[in-house]
């Protein structure tokens, strides 16, 4: 792993700053995290930058920003280590470089998976089938998807392997990733310490906001993941094919977490269009914002295509969505998607530290 | 300007918002006159950290209770008597309902922070600081109709009589003047003008470092008292503590503070010691070492410790100068190095039982023959590699000010200004005659400020 020795440099200079201020303690986790440590190792500024929540907070406390001399920018500092530890351990590292041109990726992605199911439903289209499995078959979607699923997922458990080696994790303990779960679940760490929210879309004015937004991307995600692996569940294990009523597992849960991811994912890039792009990892802007708009065409397609259940729209809709989704789960190593695991890996390690495990 | 405020506010830290924030609510119209850029609004007060709050029981993020009578001997015991007494009472009796008053005004707490348990009894600490301490109440202020001006210098404060009929002020070249009902001063101490700290103390003033805002250059105090409204305290005392030497000039704020002096020897330029550093736990000596540092060759001092010392204390903000002998911690530091050698020497020759160490008590670990003596923490400093930090003197802030009565109101020859109020470091010479007690300005600026807009706003809602 080789991370760049500049985002490093910048943030431990910054970090030992912090160190002799405290001022901040009661913020997040990041604060007493660092306020344990005398000197900081690499791994110890990667696994602090992967606890941070760019929450700006701090930021907007800072007695040391421009134009005091001594230019503290923790949430960028700590965002391009983040941002490059990523990249770092991206694997097949010949992929990292995917991090940066996210846009190009999607783009890509998107219009050659559209082409390609398109020319698959038009050229191998089944001779029965219902709803739209009269489109693709259920056996040549799942020859797709479960690849696409299952390859990102094991090179993130790769990628995730680097991380707890370079941040220096032993065991790992059910109870400290039970507390991961937990801290992540109510995203405590965007709560501000005070519980009145964090800083991001109106300087320093704290506000859920952010928070919320966050959390309906986070559980639409969840309901959706659900629902589709409620309906493999039906298919094999109950013989129940879709298309299923709307008074099923997989569209009760379906509907209400498409709703929520699409209201999430408008309101993380409208807030996003207000934050001060300053205080985020340097030319990551557009590539978070390209993934925040790609989570939404994933839920928007999802729902148009159920509102479109029947008509001659679903011929464009169903490609047009299955190319979303295909792109999202092939970019989830290498795009914004990958901070959940890392997040989730950094609460858990930071779990074993406060219980005392070096 | 159109319309002429109630009330002018000259000042942007906590003491002029807790003043603005009062006499908004009271229902004036309020102007502040911040003559730092929005960037560097607050004062001091950005620099700050907690506030010292009396309390019957456990209050906010304070444990057990805090009594009137133990937080005015503490401020007796730092300011050696020089104090008055039914100010220091009136502010230290009304910080109790200044605490919740903060909270509904936006500003939050946290525990007592990692390094600084020692306070978790007597000082609320501001989560994220006193800038965000600030942030809250421009927020506050902002909602309430308060109206900011930043860059906003006033030059003259124009007296008629026992009245202020007018405030003239600039921002970049265009001169601007108000003509409001009151005006609270509220405007720091004049610590960044070095010519003035120069011409009270001595050519030695120049040597000083500014803890806090460069922005506190006493224009106001000094047009006031040109004019003849009352003073009070002396031109040398100050809030002043021995900090980082490699500190910027102005604005280190805290993370230029050293805590070690406790564990080393200091000596000055020449390599001799010059005070005793063990007398006391740091957080009740911190503000003496600013004073004694003034008082040697070129205001300067030098701490030794050895490698045993180096994590006993908080981190700073600059990595300390390491070598491998003492005389090559001499050489880098600019020290003579036999006589840094010989004094050392002296010093480890004094030490005895070292068993008894404690870091965070008074140990009663003393050197015996030693003058002067280390009593506390006597440890020989043997073990390499060696490390040194080089200390100066930094200014808080300046005690000479504006002397107010028990409603924060100026004088002029034996009678009161009828519409001048004065509130925080300009007026805290009224209360504090020397020393300094951990998080008492922030008491001063909050109970002075708030009686201020009251009174301001009282003045003007009559008239």
């Amino acid at each position: 792993m080789q991370m760049h020795i500049d985002f490093i440099a910048e943030a431990r200079r910054q970090s030992e700053i912090c160190n002799a201020c405290r001022y901040c303690e009661g913020y997040c986790s990041v604060f007493p995290a660092l306020h344990r440590e005398r000197a900081f190792s690499d791994g110890d500024i990667t696994q602090l930058a992967n606890l941070c929540h760019n929450c700006r907070g701090c930021y907007y406390a800072c007695q040391y920003t421009a134009p005091h001399e001594f230019d503290l920018n923790l949430p960028q500092a700590l965002a391009n280590v983040r941002q490059d530890s990523w990249k770092a351990h991206a694997w097949p590292a010949r992929f990292a470089h995917v991090f940066d041109r996210n846009g190009v990726a999607m783009t890509g992605l998107l219009v050659l998976g559209f082409g390609l199911i398109f020319a698959l439903a038009q050229g191998m289209r089944p001779a029965s089938g219902e709803g739209f499995y009269a489109y693709l078959s259920h056996g040549l979607m799942v020859a797709i998807f479960s690849p696409a699923f299952l390859l990102p997922l094991l090179t993130i458990a790769i990628s995730l392997r680097g991380y707890w080696t370079t941040v220096g994790g032993g065991r790992l303990r059910w109870t400290d990733l039970r507390g991961a779960f937990a801290l992540a679940g109510q995203m405590k760490n965007l709560k501000g310490g005070h519980g009145d929210g964090c800083n991001f879309e109106d300087e320093d004015r704290f506000s859920h906001a952010r928070r919320h937004f966050h959390q309906a991307v986070l559980y639409g995600f969840l309901m959706c993941f659900a629902a589709t692996s409620s309906g493999t569940v039906l298919h094999y294990v109950f013989g129940l094919e879709a298309p299923y009523s709307f008074v099923s597992i997989p569209k009760l849960l379906g509907v209400p977490g498409g709703i929520l991811l699409c209201i999430g994912t408008a309101g993380l890039a409208w807030l996003k269009t207000k934050a001060d792009p300053e205080l985020g990892a340097s030319g990551a802007w557009g590539g978070e914002m390209a993934f925040v708009l790609l989570l939404f065409s994933v839920s928007a397609t999802g729902l148009a295509l159920y509102a479109a259940t029947g008509s001659g729209a679903v011929s464009w809709l169903l490609p047009l969505h299955l190319a979303t989704v295909l792109t999202f789960f092939l970019l989830t190593p290498y795009s914004k998607m990958a901070h959940g695991f890392y997040r989730l890996a950094a609460l858990t390690r930071e779990n074993a530290k406060q219980r005392g495990d070096a | 300007m159109a319309t002429d405020p109630d009330i002018v506010v000259i000042g942007g830290g906590n003491a002029a918002l807790c003043a603005a924030i009062t006499a908004a609510e009271a229902g004036a119209k309020v102007v502040i006159l911040e003559a730092a850029p929005k960037a560097y609004r607050g004062g001091n007060s950005r620099h700050t950290r907690n506030f010292r709050c009396m309390h019957s029981g456990p209050l906010g993020p304070l444990v057990e209770s805090y009594g009137e009578d133990e937080y005015f001997d503490d401020l007796m015991k730092v300011t050696g008597g020089k104090t008055d007494e039914d100010l220091a009472r009136l502010a230290i009796r009304s910080s109790e309902e200044c605490l919740p008053w903060m909270e509904s005004h936006g500003v939050r707490f946290q525990p007592s922070l990692s390094g600084t348990l020692s306070l978790a009894r007597t000082n609320a600490f501001f989560l994220g600081g006193g800038k965000s301490l600030v942030n809250a109440y421009y927020r506050t202020a902002k909602k309430l109709g308060v109206v900011v001006h930043y860059d906003a210098k006033v030059t003259h404060v124009a007296l008629d009589g026992d009245r202020v009929c007018r405030v003239d002020y600039s921002t970049g070249d265009t001169q601007h003047s108000l003509s409001p009902q009151s005006v609270i001063v509220a405007s720091g101490g004049f610590q960044a003008d070095t010519d003035w700290l120069a011409r009270a103390w001595g050519p030695a003033a120049r040597n000083f470092l500014i803890r806090g805002t460069p922005y506190n250059r006493g224009v106001v105090l000094a047009d006031l008292l040109d004019q003849g409204v009352q003073q009070v305290g002396d031109p040398t005392q100050c809030h002043a503590v021995a900090i980082d030497g490699r500190a910027p000039k102005f604005d280190g704020g805290i993370v230029t503070r050293l805590d070690c002096v406790p564990f080393s020897i200091v000596v000055n330029r020449d390599a001799e010691r010059f005070y005793d550093e063990g007398e006391d736990v740091w957080p009740k000596r911190y503000a003496i070492w600013g004073r004694l540092v003034a008082a040697q060759p070129d205001q300067v001092g030098h701490v030794i410790i050895d490698a045993k010392s180096l994590n006993l204390f908080m981190p700073s903000v600059f990595p300390p100068i390491k070598a491998d002998t003492l005389e090559e911690l001499a050489e880098k530091m600019g020290l003579p190095p036999a006589r840094l050698r010989a004094t050392v020497k002296e010093f480890n020759r004094a030490c005895g039982d070292t068993s008894g160490f404690h870091p965070t008590e008074l140990d009663g670990v003393a050197t015996s023959g030693l003058t002067p003596p280390k009593t506390n923490w006597a440890r020989p400093i043997t073990q390499a590699p060696f490390y040194g930090y080089s200390l100066r003197t930094g200014v808080t802030f300046t005690y000479l000010g504006l002397k107010v009565d028990r409603n924060a109101q100026c004088s002029i020859g034996d009678r009161p200004i009828s519409n001048l109020w004065a509130a925080g470091e300009t007026m805290a010479g009224s209360i504090l005659g020397q020393g300094y007690l951990a998080g008492f300005g922030m008491t001063i600026g909050t109970v002075f400020g708030r009686i201020a807009g009251k009174e301001a706003a009282a003045h003007a809602n009559a008239h």
